[in-house]
């Protein structure tokens, strides 16, 4: 990877950092409704897989999922707005947090049934196989996800029809607060699987960019060739609770301290550094981040609450939401 | 024991007590043991009976409600935890297909003593697929029996009916009064399922709701008191059984009524309910009847598109209003 674009892949990870920063403090100050699940420490898989993906390739992910809409092509303003209902939201405050959708950019959805969004990639890739559109699907979930029925149904049906599609765990080590490790019968909760299925399982860094760019690339390529799905277990690490009422108090110290001293950007600022791109470069970079994020957190607070009416839109394909005459 | 206690510790204090009683009582749910639950409802549990008897879970409801049903044919009376109703849809085929048909497929050779407790309802902001009330859901279903309370005292009693209960029973609890509080009821306070309460008395119209509604409608009576009209509240407490005998008796007093319901009026268990009063108090009326539901969409996010959805106390008061001026 040139250094141009690990600069630009580590500036779309700040300003997603930046993003789930204000999306904490604006919860804190009560503008934030409802729920968030941040994915401050996820940020690498997100921009990492996105950067070696079509721009038409399908996404689909979890309540978890700032990140991913982000690095699919939402901006921090269009997310911020939605979190705090905010009528210029991008899924009109309808959807939420839990919810971030950017269909514009075949970022098909944020589904918080754990597992749900596993056999829709599955159809995705079928859909792009039979129209012959060379498309990918990826289906980013937690490592909690490997442990539901519609996991192993997606896994085997992708398999036996050697779907383009790429199975993306984030292992953060925790379904909600438990370890995963305590309710898992194997130690790589997604990769030990594949095997199972008849399909490639590896594990990568996912808190270094470059790793997942490469290993989604060569993954992704081996898909398009025709020769099936793959899972990728990425291990990383959450820096933040489950959600906002968790303060994760269940995590050993030491363990915490290990991880945020492996956190994505040091790792790819350290990469700059190391190929000669000059500390300003990397501080234009965070600050041009900043300022987006701060005008977005703006813009959001200044949007107007969306029109009561928009409750009964959107229901029926005529736009409605009449179940009767 | 405290003097109050809050609809979220009646839950796990319901559970302890059978705990105690009878060690055939077994919890099983994603992040009940030492987390102690999303919501806090089985916290302590765990401190007391160990993981022996009260079993993490990895995210598998089909898993967590099928073992639950193998179980309870063998001897132990497990309460399983779906951490969100709309979750319920995960693990459907035990609750629609398997669970409820089995004494009746084995001509009463085999019965499934098991309670499936859930989160239930909205009004938290907490978006479409964690926001559902799914009441109606299980209502659909022959052989399920459903609980739903109101109060912290109704959890406590209710759960112990539930748990005792030789049929399986799916225990809703209101996610929007965890944090109410009530006075903690005596030991071995059992509340029969089936058995509504008249949680206040009016002589002009009677307002059946059932848990997050009753607060709404307590409300609503209070402000309808001001205009001079009384209405008489009936919590149902449980759709199954449904305690019919209670809202006509209660008919016999008002001749009016209204119910109210979080869930759309499709389908709604008011339907239900009012349609065995036309068929069967048709001549106790004076009035048409009258349901208050919620929209049929799915719940939105933001706090101004969830008011319109989910029933509120003004909608409830014009309802009333206008069926006491028939
Ligand atoms: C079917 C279902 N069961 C349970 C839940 C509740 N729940 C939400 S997130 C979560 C943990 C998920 O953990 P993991 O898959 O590891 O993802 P992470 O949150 O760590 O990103 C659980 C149990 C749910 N949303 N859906």
């Amino acid at each position: 990877m040139d250094t141009g674009e690990l600069l630009a892949l580590y500036e779309q990870m700040v300003l997603i950092r930046r993003t789930e920063k204000a999306a904490h403090d604006l919860f804190l100050q009560g503008l934030v409704k409802g729920t968030t699940h941040l994915a401050a420490g996820h940020e690498a898989i997100a921009v990492g897989a996105s950067a070696a993906l079509r721009d038409d390739d399908y996404v689909f992910a979890t309540y978890r999922g700032h990140h991913h809409a982000m690095a699919r092509g939402a901006t921090p303003e269009e997310c911020l707005a939605e979190l705090m209902s905010r009528a210029t939201g991008l899924c009109g405050a309808k959807g939420g947090s839990m919810h971030l959708t950017k269909a514009a950019t075949n970022m098909l959805g944020s589904y918080a049934i754990v597992g749900a969004h596993l056999p829709m990639a599955v159809g995705a890739a079928w859909s792009a196989k039979l129209r012959g559109t060379g498309q990918l699907a990826v289906a980013f979930f937690g490592d909690g996800a490997t442990n539901i029925g519609a996991f192993h149904e997606a896994l085997n049906l992708a398999a036996v029809w050697k779907l383009p599609v790429l199975f993306v765990c984030e292992n953060n080590l925790y379904m909600e607060y438990t370890p995963i490790a305590d309710v898992t019968a194997v130690p790589r909760p997604a990769a030990d699987r594949a095997p199972a299925y008849g399909i490639p399982g590896e594990v990568v860094d996912g808190n270094d960019v470059v790793s997942v760019q490469e290993t989604v690339a060569r993954l992704a390529r081996r898909a398009r060739a025709g020769d099936g799905p793959a899972l990728l277990e990425a291990e990383t690490y959450r820096h933040f609770g489950h959600s906002r009422t968790d303060p994760a108090t269940y995590r050993p110290a030491e363990e915490v301290e290990r991880w945020l001293k492996h956190d994505p950007l040091d790792i790819a600022r350290g990469r700059l550094v190391e190929a000669g791109v000059p500390e300003e470069r990397v501080a234009e970079a965070d600050e041009r981040a900043r300022t987006v994020v701060q005008e977005a957190v703006e813009a959001a607070k200044n949007a107007p609450p969306p029109d009561p009416r928009e409750a009964f839109t959107d229901v029926w394909a005529d736009g409605g939401a009449a179940w009767r005459t | 024991m405290a003097d109050v206690i809050s609809y979220r510790e009646a839950v796990a204090e319901g559970i302890a007590r059978e705990m105690r009683r009878d060690p055939s009582v077994v919890c099983l749910g994603e992040d009940i043991g030492a987390a102690g639950g999303v919501f806090k409802t089985t916290a302590g549990l765990h401190k007391e009976f160990g993981s022996e008897r009260v079993w993490d879970t990895p995210i598998s409801e089909q898993a967590i409600v099928g073992a639950a049903m193998g179980a309870a044919m063998t001897g132990m009376r497990p309460v399983a935890e779906i951490m969100f109703s709309d979750f319920l849809a995960c693990c459907w085929d035990y609750l629609a297909n398997e669970i409820p048909k089995v004494r009746y497929m084995t001509g009463g050779q085999v019965t499934v003593p098991l309670v499936v407790r859930t989160a239930n309802g909205g009004g938290l902001g907490f978006g479409a697929q964690h926001s559902q009330a799914t009441e109606n859901w299980a209502l659909t279903v022959p052989g399920l029996k459903i609980a739903a309370p109101a109060t912290p005292a109704d959890v406590i009693g209710m759960m112990a009916a539930a748990i005792r209960s030789d049929d399986p029973v799916v225990f809703f609890e209101h996610k929007g009064l965890l944090a109410t509080k009530g006075a903690p009821p005596p030991p071995d306070h059992v509340v029969e399922l089936g058995r509504a309460a008249v949680v206040r008395e009016g002589a002009d119209v009677t307002l059946v709701a059932l848990a997050s509604m009753v607060p709404v409608a307590l409300t609503a009576s209070e402000r309808l008191a001001e205009d001079g009209i009384g209405v008489e509240v009936v919590d149902l407490r449980s759709l199954v059984p449904l305690d019919t005998a209670t809202v006509l008796a209660s008919l016999g007093r008002t001749s009016r009524l209204v119910t109210v319901e979080e869930n759309p009026y499709q389908g709604g268990w008011g339907a239900t309910l009012v349609s065995v009063v036309a068929d069967e108090g048709f001549g106790l009326l004076d009035a048409p009847v009258r349901r208050v539901a919620g929209e049929c969409v799915p719940l939105p996010f933001a706090d101004v598109l969830e008011e319109q959805v989910i029933p509120t106390v003004d909608k409830v008061v014009a309802a009333v209003r206008n069926l006491a001026a028939y």
